[in-house]
């Protein structure tokens, strides 16, 4: 029941337990994997473990006014509120909240942060206690499958049998779709957002130049830096530089910025950061430092190089979404090269070859992958109204 | 949603509201080139249809979803294959066809993926047509062509007679003809004749393989 199906590779072995180092953020935690431990596809056992959670709204009495906010890369489940360890607003806090899009005055969200995240839920900083130091390295490889396995059980665990619906943009859109190929009589609607039901061997190629700048950052050591309280900030900084470039645009790039010069009349002749674009993407690159952590960073840019829904399938997509009873809806962005239109439609191909309900839109903007996080009416309106219609369709009281 | 259902009874053309009496109520239903989703809406409110739409333009998708229904931004030309065979027990077509390319294919591909095809086009045998071109010298204008030449989507231009030798041609079978003429008026035909390819201004054709 607690394990995932999915068949691994080798090694089972003992079950990995999971101590957890951050323990006094705000929102729910839950023990999950102490009585049976969970599968992962790596083969390897993890239990007991330790999820964090945030929810927001209340669960109506049938139980069936839930949503599951699936974060990206480096999002957590502070959707709607202040983060508690940076202050700023929440990723999605113009989305969710009362009277909004997401209507938390109608339905209950729920975010959890993902396997292998620093924000409360197992990862690699937390401890081993087989050795009493932290993982680091040693903690298992997870996927998008796990990630999803584990909400899972976090959903069943708050009574819910159907959620009304999950969505994501980014990472947030994988998770989504794996929930609605896995489990999908447990999904009344899915929304993935600039997303893609395989990672791109371009996006593989921008992960990988990450991972790299973190681990030639000396205070790497290999991924065993905690002891020191002397993490390997400059590595992770640059490999968060070259992902936020691929998160924008050409043109929001030059309409934003251009070739302006940072507080100076003329360039230096140096290397200082002249242009406001360097200035911008090593503030960029020092805040995340300090809400993140370097091996959560490895570990979760992996999950999304491996995630390929087809690779069960023979490389064949539709079967993934056999028989589906979910209601779709894909949401691209014009700008966005990451997670481009045509992996969207590629999804939206397979799931009329099975004749799944499905409604796609792109969305015009400049804005680039990040548009899914920005203000941008159309999107909002058009999730609105998916969200509207499908709530009818599941004579969910709504009382907007 | 009842003021958007008011408005849209308000707009919805003659010929789909001949197309939706014609859909049977709790059906599966592809509307291929669905616009705004004005008839789509009535079928899935009214006839309790599971509807889905294909539409080309992005402001006609993003109206549909906006409205909650399940429409995808397609070509009717190269994204009806995707679908599985019999998937829909109805696929519409209506006012789309004379914009088509390749429309022995695409009559193909709706009656793979559906039990019947419903179109719906407006007819260039119709005499206001004929008399515009034979005394005026214009080529077509009217209620049901109400583009100049240089703007229309339309690049087929057939008449009734030419459609029913098409089905001929095609082996396909005809179960039910609506004409519309000039007054808006709806006649059920068994056949097209001389009269009738000339006193229709638009006609609905479902059509199944044989």
């Amino acid at each position: 029941m607690t394990t995932n199906s999915h068949d691994g590779v080798g090694h089972t072995g003992e079950s990995i337990a999971v101590e957890p180092t951050v323990t006094d953020l705000p929102g729910h935690r839950l023990v999950l994997g102490a009585d049976v431990p969970m599968r992962l596809v790596s083969g390897q056992l993890l239990g007991p473990f330790t999820v964090s959670y945030q929810t927001y709204g209340v669960l109506n009495a049938d139980k069936s006014n839930a949503i599951l906010v699936c974060h990206a890369l480096t999002g957590d489940q502070y959707v709607a509120e202040s983060h508690p360890v940076t202050g700023r607003p929440g990723w999605w806090e113009r989305l969710v909240g009362p009277g909004l899009t997401i209507n938390t005055d109608d339905y209950f969200v729920i975010c959890v942060n993902v396997l292998a995240g620093c924000m409360g839920s197992a990862g690699p900083k937390d401890i081993d206690p087989r050795t009493g130091k932290q993982f680091g390295l040693n903690f298992p490889l997870i996927t998008i499958t796990d990630m999803v396995a584990a909400q899972r059980l976090v959903v069943e665990h708050l009574g819910i049998t159907q959620l009304f619906a999950v969505i994501g943009g980014s990472m947030g859109a994988m998770q989504t779709l794996e929930w609605a190929s896995r489990y999908p009589e447990m999904v009344y609607c899915a929304i993935p957002i600039a997303g893609a039901a395989r990672h791109s061997a371009q996006n593989i190629a921008f992960h990988e130049v990450g991972r790299q700048a973190i681990m030639a950052d000396p205070k790497w050591a290999g991924g065993d830096y905690y002891d020191d309280n002397d993490a390997p900030e400059r590595g992770l900084a640059v490999a968060r530089m070259a992902a936020h470039i691929t998160y924008l645009s050409d043109s929001a790039l030059h309409t934003k910025f251009g070739r302006n010069l940072q507080d100076r009349q003329a360039i230096t002749f140096g290397f200082d950061a002249d242009f406001q674009i360097e200035s911008y993407l090593r503030h960029q690159g020092r805040s995340f430092v300090e809400r993140f952590d370097a091996n959560s960073y490895l570990y979760i840019t992996r999950a999304m190089d491996y995630f390929d829904l087809a690779a069960e399938y023979n490389d064949n997509l539709p079967p993934a979404f056999e028989d589906s009873p979910v209601r779709f809806c894909l949401i691209s962005f014009t700008s966005d090269w990451l997670f481009p239109t045509s992996e969207s439609r590629r999804i939206v191909h397979a799931l009329n070859a099975v004749a799944a309900s499905v409604s796609f839109v792109e969305i015009e903007t400049e804005s680039g992958h990040d548009a899914f996080l920005l203000e941008e009416p159309e999107f909002f309106r058009i999730l609105s109204g998916f969200l509207r219609g499908a709530a009818d369709q599941r004579k969910l009281a709504s009382a907007s | 949603m009842t003021p958007t259902e008011t408005n849209n009874a308000a707009r919805i053309r003659i010929d789909q509201q001949l197309i939706a009496e014609m859909i049977t109520p709790g059906s599966r239903v592809l509307d291929v080139g669905c616009g705004d989703g004005i008839l789509l809406d009535l079928l899935v409110h009214d006839r309790q249809v599971d509807g889905r739409g294909i539409e080309l333009s992005q402001e006609g998708v993003n109206g549909c979803v906006s409205r909650g229904l399940a429409v995808v931004q397609g070509d009717a030309q190269t994204d009806l294959h995707n679908y599985p065979d019999n998937a829909f027990d109805y696929v519409i077509l209506s006012q789309t066809l004379p914009a088509i390319f390749d429309v022995k294919g695409v009559l193909g591909e709706m009656l793979r993926i559906g039990r019947c095809a419903v179109v719906s086009f407006p007819n260039f045998g119709y005499w206001r047509i004929r008399s515009g071109l034979a005394f005026r010298g214009r080529s077509p204008n009217s209620e049901s062509l109400p583009y100049t030449w240089y703007e229309s989507p339309n690049i087929r231009f057939f008449t009734l007679t030419d459609f029913t030798d098409l089905l001929a041609e095609l082996g396909l079978k005809t179960e039910r003809i609506v004409t519309i003429d000039g007054h808006g008026k709806a006649n059920t035909r068994g056949r097209i004749g001389h009269w009738s390819n000339l006193l229709t201004e638009q006609a609905v054709f479902v059509i199944t393989r044989k």
